[in-house]
């Protein structure tokens, strides 16, 4: 089976979020970048125990610049096999599909993983544009993944339990928590890395067709209210007629 | 400005982020002087759909359950149908399986997770799972939409309108539904809950949660938790808040024996009105909090089931 898996970089979650030049852009300084953890913890990782299952390859591809190689060794110690950078600004998630789709039209893929979104954009809107532009089948949220033959069956979570969904490979499949569990790359696994075959592609531009205008951060809190534990049952009066909830 | 929203049927009823679309949808095109049009599909009382404020409701009777890509060619045909150039879903599920692929076969600019009315071509969103906003320009001619679930709300402002039998020609589904597995029929989803009781590791055991449940039942609430509760099988995954589970907003939030990581804030922090229980007045959690109770959550609670239950005896 020839998987691809979509990763992209993100802040790490502990990150202290701030912006730049007039709050348009995301301030970087200091900041320590990841692999988006739906992208690796579960579509990188569950990509692999079906190359190791059932043979076959996984390539990871992601849509940035030289500053992106960081995660996408990070990507390769942890076992993937090779690996492709579109050497082009995340610019919108279209331009990025395009990207995507450009290179993966012509490599014979059975399957395409991401996660189900970034946890800087948090658009989900990347493996979906994907799937039109190959005219592939897509499931969103995928919380399990089998493979047999050429039939991918997933579990999708839904309000109260779990629907079951059957999809005829090629297709792109977004990745949700339940797919796979985390792995730690080991010493073997960063040192082969470095040697794994990165190849960077010069594409064509695309246009985009949205764009971020500015940044702002939510309004502050206002003071917490304390209320003494004795006297926790005055919580529920205040929630009926001070905030209005019940 | 036209704008054509998408009302999804779910086993005949409209999900609370369906109407939400509809709010929403009806009051951006009033704000421009614009019409809103509703397209649904499958059994229903689609004329029910006035009542969030549409001028017009389409309706596919024949199609029951669809995938995205049926969902994708019967908005399109409902949009151009209804001379829209703007295309509204909800950032649920089935928004996110459809939406990216109209806006490529539309040729549309696209923005997900809007939480507010946009003014003119500016859509607001929030980024960094909650900790920041974005206001985003759609530059195209064409323009879809997805909105963010409890965030707008719900707005029944109109009334029932008349509803016109649409006929589109939709491919099969390629994503098929082989087995529905409801693990408890009774309770409030979580995503549509706009109250919820939610408890983390202070509550040493799966044994403990009576109370948990017990509080979440006399308030009408759901009950959610942190992620290591559901990472070591106290509790079921679906039941998993924040940065990697699910993100939710609704009205009450009440945390009990969770520290406030950063990476659950990032799933709750657009809840209206936060309660939080812990014995560590040093707990993060108390900084993004509306009310604190420092205490024992085992004295704690029971003294508000308690006062739940006599406020609801008043009621
Ligand atoms: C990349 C990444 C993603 C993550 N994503 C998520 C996520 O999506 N959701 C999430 O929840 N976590 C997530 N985490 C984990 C997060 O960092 C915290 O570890 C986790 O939220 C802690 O859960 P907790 O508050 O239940 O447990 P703890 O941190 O152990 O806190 C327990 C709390 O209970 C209090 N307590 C103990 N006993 C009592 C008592 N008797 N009465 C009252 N209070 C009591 C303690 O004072 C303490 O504050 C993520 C971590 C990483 C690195």
């Amino acid at each position: 089976m020839k998987l691809l898996v979509c990763i992209s970089k993100a802040p790490d979650t502990t990150s202290k979020i701030a912006f730049a030049n007039g709050n348009t852009s995301f301030d970087e300084a200091g900041v320590t970048f990841i692999v988006n953890p739906y992208d690796e913890w579960y579509a990188l990782v569950r990509a692999l125990e079906l190359k190791e299952a059932q043979g076959g390859s996984v390539t990871v591809i992601s849509v940035g610049g030289s500053d992106y190689e960081q995660i996408i060794r990070k990507a390769l110690a942890i076992g993937a096999d090779d690996a492709v950078r579109i050497d082009a600004p995340e610019t919108d998630a279209l331009s990025v599909a395009k990207h995507i789709a450009d290179y993966a039209k012509e490599q014979g893929f059975d399957l395409i993983l991401t996660g189900k979104e970034t946890i800087n954009y948090n658009g989900s809107i990347v493996p979906g544009m994907l799937a039109e532009l190959l005219s592939f089948p897509y499931v969103t949220l995928a919380s399990k993944l089998h493979v047999n033959g050429n039939v991918a069956t997933c579990e999708r979570e839904i309000a109260g339990g779990v629907e079951v969904l059957e999809v005829t490979l090629p297709a792109v499949i977004s990745a949700a928590k339940g797919m796979a569990e985390q792995r730690i790359p080991n010493m073997k696994g960063i040192m082969s890395a470095r040697t794994k075959p990165l190849q960077v592609i010069t594409p064509v531009a695309f246009a985009a067709n949205t764009s971020v205008q500015n940044f702002e951060m939510p309004p502050a809190k206002s003071a917490c209210k304390f209320i003494a534990p004795e006297q926790a049952a005055d919580l529920i009066q205040l929630l009926h007629t001070e905030a209005k909830v019940i | 400005m036209n704008i054509l929203v998408f009302a999804e049927n779910q086993n005949g009823k409209f999900p609370k982020s369906a109407l939400e679309a509809v709010s929403f949808a009806a009051a951006w095109a009033k704000s421009v002087g614009g019409s809103c049009t509703a397209i649904t599909h499958g059994q229903i009382d689609a004329s029910v759909l006035g009542n969030y404020g549409c001028n017009r409701v389409l309706h596919l009777a024949s199609l029951a359950a669809a995938d995205g890509e049926q969902i994708t060619a019967l908005v399109i045909a409902a949009a151009e149908k209804s001379a829209a150039n703007t295309i509204v879903l909800s950032h649920d599920t089935t928004g996110k399986s459809a939406a990216p692929r109209i806006a490529v076969r539309w040729n549309a600019g696209i923005v997900s997770g809007a939480t507010a009315i946009p003014h003119g071509t500016t859509v607001k969103k929030n980024v960094f799972s909650g900790k920041a906003i974005a206001h985003v320009n759609i530059t195209s001619e064409k323009q879809v939409v997805t909105v963010l679930p409890n965030a707008y709300g719900v707005h029944a402002t109109g009334a029932p309108c008349a509803v016109e039998a649409f006929e589109v020609s939709v491919p099969a589904a390629r994503v098929v539904v082989k087995e529905v597995k409801l693990e408890s029929a009774e309770g409030i989803p979580l995503p549509e809950a706009d109250k919820v009781v939610s408890a983390g590791r202070g509550m040493k055991g799966p044994e403990n949660w009576g109370i948990i449940e017990e509080l979440a039942k006399e308030l009408g609430a759901a009950t959610a938790c942190s992620r290591p509760v559901s990472d070591i099988g106290w509790r079921p995954h679906h039941e998993h808040v924040g940065q990697t589970g699910i993100a939710i907003r609704p009205n009450l939030y009440i945390a009990v024996g969770i520290s406030g990581a950063i990476q659950h804030l990032a799933g709750v922090n657009g809840s209206q009105v936060i309660v939080v229980i812990n014995k560590d007045p040093e707990a993060p959690f108390f900084k993004a909090a509306d009310y604190g109770i420092v205490g024992d959550a085992f004295e704690v609670v029971p003294q508000l089931i308690a006062a739940a239950k006599a406020f609801n005896a008043t009621k």
